[in-house]
């Protein structure tokens, strides 16, 4: 498989280097792997502070920025940072406030975000967690690690890095992050795998004419295999898995999300699908956003993630954001 | 063999860093497993920390390494928990951290010493993870090889393997793997896979 490399042990510090040239605003250091906000720490704000495997992009490092996260870890690519990572992340931005861990529901990312904690209350840092857990293809049980964190870790890091940056205690932005990632679900779809640039070869196969359904965002195999579906089809199996787990009562917001290769005509095709759904189940839709987002490398495919939004979160959700990832209101 | 002798610092030393090559020889191995129930990087993290265990072996202690048992396997499992990252990190970094805390600072150690001390870890590992035997993780192999291990290091050895080619059959519970239900079955798991190879290299630690 040809890849834009240099060699595959180097990947993550080159990208690092290119989004320090090519964003000035952040602090950006390939060596110790951390993004984080020029202007930090923020006086008086509560800092966020996210992270996860490399591979997502623009998630987490593309979310730096007033009004989100205040620094993200890069892992290397599909593989959670180490804990002294993280804890020099959030000392580099804690102003007294305390900091907030948003954490994508995987066993490395909870291990080492809680080890993580741990230094960071051990140098006298208040910290706090939520877990992003909102990818209805896993079975929430006690049969499996749980559900995936996906598309909603956006949600979560807008949201709740509006609210900081309004100045609110790191109680209000935890419980606000939390209350996010409760009313949030995702499905995705692939119709291609990825390829890690240290293995060289596609994750699975795929054979042409089919696709897999429930999948995840590091090239794991979904939970099932179909033949090729149409973007509605896709759209009706997506929206109705989501919403057997998310009964909105509220407006939602919709994140139409790109897996890295899926261009964004067929993006916003699939997007015309979802909404079309939505109308038939009878779900109004607040916003939405349409991008590649969380992605998984070049893997083909869409995810779609509903959040069910009060008048507060789309407040939030529409509040000024200067990120490399997302911006507006300014 | 060394099942019957007093096992020091020396020991235990290089089998880590007979863990390293063994990790560094099935990193591609480790890493095709982990395609296909996993996220194909498991082979390239355990290379990186063995790696990062190897260098920090030859330079502690200016370049005399850690001087009892428990100290190589504290700075063996401190140098995992900083550099691999995943589940893989934190959890080999506690079953070596947690052995080598259990083992104190004797200046050796017999195999049954061992033994218990590497049952804490794996205690320690499973609480971590919340895992048990038969979930398809790193458990299937560490837990009967630590039951074998009074037997000796090839009866630990042979168990590990075992347990590694047991988890085939099975539905992972635990870990990424999880994610496939049913479809991670038929396939061995890569962190028994891995942990098996740990197992195997206490057989060289006596320089063999």
């Amino acid at each position: 498989m040809k890849m834009l490399i240099n060699v595959p042990e180097s990947v993550v510090p080159d990208a690092l280097r290119g989004m320090a040239a090519a964003h000035p605003e952040l602090a950006v250091d390939p060596d110790s792997r951390l993004v984080v906000r020029g202007d930090a720490p923020v006086a008086g704000k509560v800092a966020l502070v996210s992270g996860g495997g490399s591979g997502h992009e623009p998630l987490h490092g593309g979310f730096v920025g007033r009004g989100m996260l205040d620094a993200a870890c890069p892992g290397e690519i599909f593989t959670s940072p180490v804990p002294d990572q993280m804890a020099r992340a959030a000392a580099a931005v804690d102003s007294g406030e305390g900091v907030l861990f948003v954490v994508k529901n995987y066993t490395g990312d909870v291990l080492n975000f809680d080890m993580a904690a741990e230094l960071a209350e051990d140098e006298g840092l208040r910290v706090a967690k939520v877990l992003v857990q909102d990818d209805v293809a896993v079975t929430d049980s006690t049969f499996t690690a749980g559900r995936r964190g996906t598309g909603a870790t956006l949600f979560v890091e807008k949201i709740a890095g509006a609210l900081a940056e309004e100045g609110a205690p790191l109680e209000r932005v935890e419980a606000v992050a939390r209350q996010v990632s409760e009313a949030s679900r995702s499905f995705g779809a692939a119709l291609s795998p990825c390829t890690t640039p240290a293995k060289g070869s596609p994750t699975f196969d795929l054979p042409a004419g089919e696709l897999e359904l429930g999948i995840g965002i590091h090239g794991e195999p979904g939970r099932e295999r179909r033949p090729m579906m149409t973007s509605g089809e896709i759209a009706d199996f997506a929206v109705d898995a989501v919403l057997e787990d998310l009964r909105p009562d509220a407006p939602v917001l919709a994140l139409v999300n790109g897996m890295g290769a899926t261009p964004l005509i067929e993006l916003y095709g699939f997007c015309a699908e979802v909404h079309r759904v939505l109308a038939e189940r009878r779900v109004p839709v607040a916003r939405t956003l349409v991008g590649n987002y969380v992605t998984s490398l070049d893997m083909a495919g869409a995810s779609v993630t509903l959040c069910q939004a009060d008048e507060e979160l789309l407040r939030l959700w529409d509040a000024p954001v200067a990120t490399p990832g997302l911006r507006w209101g300014l | 063999m060394v099942d019957g002798e007093a096992l020091d610092a020396g020991f235990f030393s290089r089998w880590m860093l007979a863990a390293a090559e063994d990790v560094e020889r099935e990193a591609d191995r480790l890493t095709e497993l982990d395609a296909a129930i996993g996220d194909a990087d498991h082979g390239g993290n355990m290379r990186r920390g063995f790696e990062a265990v190897r260098t920090a072996l030859r330079t502690d202690a200016d370049g005399a390494g850690p001087g009892t048992p428990g100290a190589v396997l504290m700075l063996a499992g401190r140098t995992l928990v900083s550099t691999v990252g995943g589940a893989s990190g934190p959890l080999y970094g506690t079953l070596l951290r947690r052995a080598g805390k259990a083992l104190g600072d004797a200046e050796t150690v017999d195999v049954a010493g061992l033994a218990a001390a590497l049952r804490t870890g794996v205690d320690a590992v499973a609480q971590l993870g919340g895992a048990a035997v038969g979930d398809k993780t790193m458990l299937d192999a560490l837990i009967p090889a630590v039951d074998a291990l009074p037997r000796g290091f090839a009866a630990a050895t042979a168990a590990a393997e075992e347990g590694a080619k047991a988890t085939v059959p099975l539905q992972a519970r635990k870990g990424r793997a999880s994610y496939l239900g049913e479809r991670s079955i038929g396939h061995q798991d890569p962190g028994a896979t891995s942990s098996a190879l740990l197992v195997g290299a206490l057989a060289r630690g006596g320089g063999a």
